[in-house]
């Protein structure tokens, strides 16, 4: 009989993850929250560095759950989950558990949520939006206004919302937000013939390749300016358009600025999905709310319990290559694990 | 008027909306490669009037950016227009004919002033 | 703007208020420049809500003015501080009702050092027996007593007489609300509504039927706090801050400026002159400044007392635009006349 495994999380990473393990003989179930697949590459329009259509990436994946071997569960989370010689007994929400040789953890991130930032006054005011609500406008498509209905001349982006905060609670960096500005930055520019971007910004992360030559280009090609100071708070004003309050640290003085759009760079956060498939699986968390690596330089996939695996950014802010390589090398382990046991 | 014995003191936030485009637009139109500038500050370490007098090339260029040139025409004279700013630029700008078009942007202004 | 976001902000941000036994700590600056305001309070208190509150003559400024303009060392306010915790405790009170934003930053940051640093607390209380012979404990609740009229504004409500609307054109009052920064921005949690939107003024002025103006030097401060412009040369800085906030608040030309820390009253009122003067500046309509109330003035206003009863003529800025606007009668003749006797309440018939 196949040795039989249960992949909790039906984005990217899990799906990536149970398709290489079916090719490698096994049987996989892929549980999901959700009503559909895809976690979060559901919201993405065009993809970093190189506009890609993040609809590839979809279909990708859609094809991969294509096979007798993995039997998809939406709808479903797990409420229990116990030891046995075989490995564990998993019961859900549904009328159906599973009896399982190995359980892979790929919970994903959740998006920061910008109301936390009562400063940045998302929520309430109308003109400040989120990287994510903007990807959705993206895919949407048609012309591009203000909440109030007229075409923006300036738009500010602000980076680092809901990362490298002690306020939030999220000391680190979620990796991704500078790329995405910049990116969105452009798409905007595209859109809308003539109109002014400005990014604030506390440092410009471009570790990935092509990413600082997206930032040159940007400035280049673009137009798009960068002032490197931290926005400290956002107002309304009587036409609804925004002042923008920072420092420009470079010249040392502060510096205000009325603009027509705000759009908030939120970060990646250890989401309840996590908490809770993390806690009942007993493998432990970080500083910073991820799952905890057995080894984060050797054996990323493992984790402090025999037979548990992660695969994904439960553990951390991936990009989407990242985290398909990832994905694979779970089912890797999976497999040397499964095959010496 | 009362004297109450003190004055107002002024804002020096650089408020955008003050903005005087001219003379960044003159220069971004002569010589394209300014908007890439980083503001890393290389220019100015190896500056050769830097190093002797107060003269900070990055922050002149970032100041000019933000539309603010209050005595630039003074400030700008101090360059040497040795070029060792252009040796070191990351961003493969050419510093040396920014401040040459500093320079000819300050009289072309005023000029038109004086004119009109 | 979507109000409900800020409500949602509010949920965050909420505290315990003492309920009633309270002890009440007067402030220096609201006594002398708005005298109308404690007596309101006291008697809102006493007369309407029948609450117990003591006003108890043996105690003293908390020497927050000191201790911000470097002349009283820390030692020393926390043995004042103490001392007033002593009182409470001989007279049987629990609950301190503290009316000036200063004094209850200070008794907020003075018990939190406590909690951090208890070896402080075994100090003061040798400094304190010491010095009087007193023995203290630490109150159970510390409100303001803008926390208490907001806590009780629905009883207020019941009470009320006058509906903050103007009364020619049927639309509520453009009313903004200004916060000290003792209240929430040293301790966010220890505001109502936090120090971005703050709820405490702006719950009064909605449930009295106003409206709350949002303009973006909203949580600006207004420029108080002693140090600053304790020194006549430095008040030119000082002066810049309320001035930055008329500014911002202008083009949305509010009815009446509302603030719970003295300080910020006496700013927002006096200021107004001297803008007027050197710089020709007047905010509200005409020749005319914003009038600028404390929220003990507002609440005795909706509550049909006479204005001259709560002291708004010793106000810089005429309050009779907002008293016209709200349809309130008052006796032009006696706006001054010392000899003139406290007014009994209209009774509803």
């Amino acid at each position: 009989m196949k040795k039989a495994i249960l992949t909790i999380g039906g984005g990217i990473a899990g799906i990536e993850a149970s398709k290489t393990l079916a090719g490698l003989g096994y049987s996989v179930s892929i549980i999901e929250k959700e009503s559909v697949l895809g976690g979060k590459i559901n919201n993405w329009h065009q993809l970093f560095p190189d506009f890609r259509e993040g609809s590839e990436v979809k279909e990708y994946i859609s094809k991969s759950v294509d096979s007798p071997d993995v039997m998809v569960f939406p709808g479903t989370e797990i409420t229990s989950i116990e030891k046995n010689d075989q490995g564990f007994y998993v019961k859900s929400n549904k009328a159906v558990a599973f009896d399982v040789n190995a359980i892979l953890l790929a919970t994903g991130f959740e998006i920061f949520a910008a109301e936390r930032k009562e400063e940045f006054g998302y929520g309430i005011y109308d003109n400040v939006i989120t990287s994510v609500d903007l990807e959705q406008r993206f895919k949407k498509g048609g012309q591009f206004y203000t909440a109030g209905g007229k075409v923006p001349k300036r738009i500010a982006f602000i980076h680092c919302v809901g990362s490298r905060d002690a306020k939030t609670g999220n000391h680190y960096c979620s990796k991704v937000c500078c790329i995405t500005g910049i990116k969105q930055a452009i798409e905007l520019v595209k859109l809308i013939p003539g109109v002014e971007i400005f990014c604030f910004y506390m440092d410009l992360r471009m570790y990935g390749l092509e990413y600082e030559e997206l930032y040159k280009s940007a400035q280049e090609n673009y137009g798009v300016q960068f002032i490197r100071g931290r926005l400290s708070e956002a107002s309304e004003n009587i036409d609804n358009s925004i002042l923008i309050k920072c420092e420009d640290t470079l010249s040392g003085r502060p510096l205000k600025m009325n603009v027509d759009l705000v759009v908030l760079l939120v970060g990646m956060e250890a989401g309840e999905g996590t908490l809770n498939a993390g806690t009942l699986c007993n493998v432990g968390f970080g500083s910073q709310r991820f799952l905890s690596c057995r080894d984060a330089h050797l054996r990323r996939n493992l984790t402090k319990q025999e037979g548990v695996f992660t695969a994904g950014t439960c553990t951390g802010p991936m990009t989407i290559p990242e985290t398909l390589e990832n994905a694979r090398s779970a089912a890797l382990e999976i497999h040397k694990y499964l095959s010496e046991n | 008027m009362i004297d109450f014995g003190f004055k107002i003191a002024e804002t020096r936030t650089i408020d955008y909306e003050q903005f005087d485009g001219r003379l960044l637009e003159y220069v971004i139109q002569n010589e394209r490669s300014f908007v890439k500038c980083l503001s890393c500050g290389g220019c100015t370490a190896t500056c050769s009037a830097g190093n002797l007098i107060e003269f900070n090339i990055r922050k002149i260029n970032l100041l000019l950016r933000r539309g603010e040139f209050e005595g630039l025409a003074k400030e700008i004279d101090k360059c040497m227009l040795c070029g060792k700013c252009v040796l070191v630029c990351p961003r493969d700008i050419n510093i040396r004919n920014v401040v040459m078009l500093i320079k000819k942007g300050i009289v072309k202004f005023k000029n038109e002033q004086i004119s009109s | 703007m979507k109000i409900d976001g800020k409500r949602n902000v509010w949920h965050n941000y909420q505290k315990e208020i003492a309920d009633d036994h309270f002890y009440y700590v007067r402030s220096c600056i609201r006594q002398n420049f708005f005298p109308g305001s404690e007596y309101a309070f006291l008697r809102i208190m006493k007369e309407e809500l029948g609450k117990d509150i003591y006003d108890d003559p043996k105690h003293t400024t908390c020497t927050g003015i000191g201790y911000h303009s470097d002349v009283v060392p820390f030692e020393t306010i926390q043995t004042v501080v103490a001392r007033h915790f002593a009182l409470m405790k001989e007279s049987g009170y629990k609950n301190l009702a503290v009316s000036c934003v200063t004094s209850f930053g200070i008794y907020s940051e003075i018990v939190e050092t406590w909690k951090e640093f208890p070896e402080e607390l075994e100090k003061i209380r040798k400094s304190l027996k010491r010095a009087t012979g007193r023995e203290f404990d630490i109150p159970e609740n510390i409100a303001h007593t803008s926390d208490i009229i907001y806590k009780f504004k629905g009883e207020i409500a019941e009470k009320q007489e006058n509906q903050l609307v103007n009364k020619n054109t049927g639309r509520p009052l453009q009313i903004v609300e200004h916060i000290g920064c003792h209240y929430s921005k040293m301790f966010p949690t220890k505001g109502l509504g936090g120090a971005e939107f703050p709820q405490v003024l702006a719950g009064m002025i909605e449930e009295w039927g106003g409206e709350v103006v949002d303009y973006p030097e909203r949580r600006h401060c207004c420029g108080f706090g002693f140090r600053q412009y304790l020194i006549q040369a430095n008040r030119g800085y000082s002066l810049a801050n309320s001035k930055k906030k008329f500014e911002s608040m202008a083009p949305y030309q509010p009815d009446a400026v509302i603030c719970n820390c003295p300080g910020c009253t006496m700013f927002m009122d006096k200021w107004q002159y001297v803008l007027a003067q050197t710089e020709g500046k007047f905010y509200g309509t005409g020749k005319q400044g914003i009038p600028v109330l404390t929220y003990e003035e507002l609440a005795g206003l909706v509550l049909g007392y006479d204005p001259w009863d709560l002291g708004l003529q010793m106000h810089q800025v005429d309050s009779e635009p907002l008293l016209d606007k709200i349809g309130i009668e008052y006796d032009k003749k006696s706006k001054y006349d010392l000899t003139k006797k406290m007014s009994p309440k209209k009774v509803l018939t």
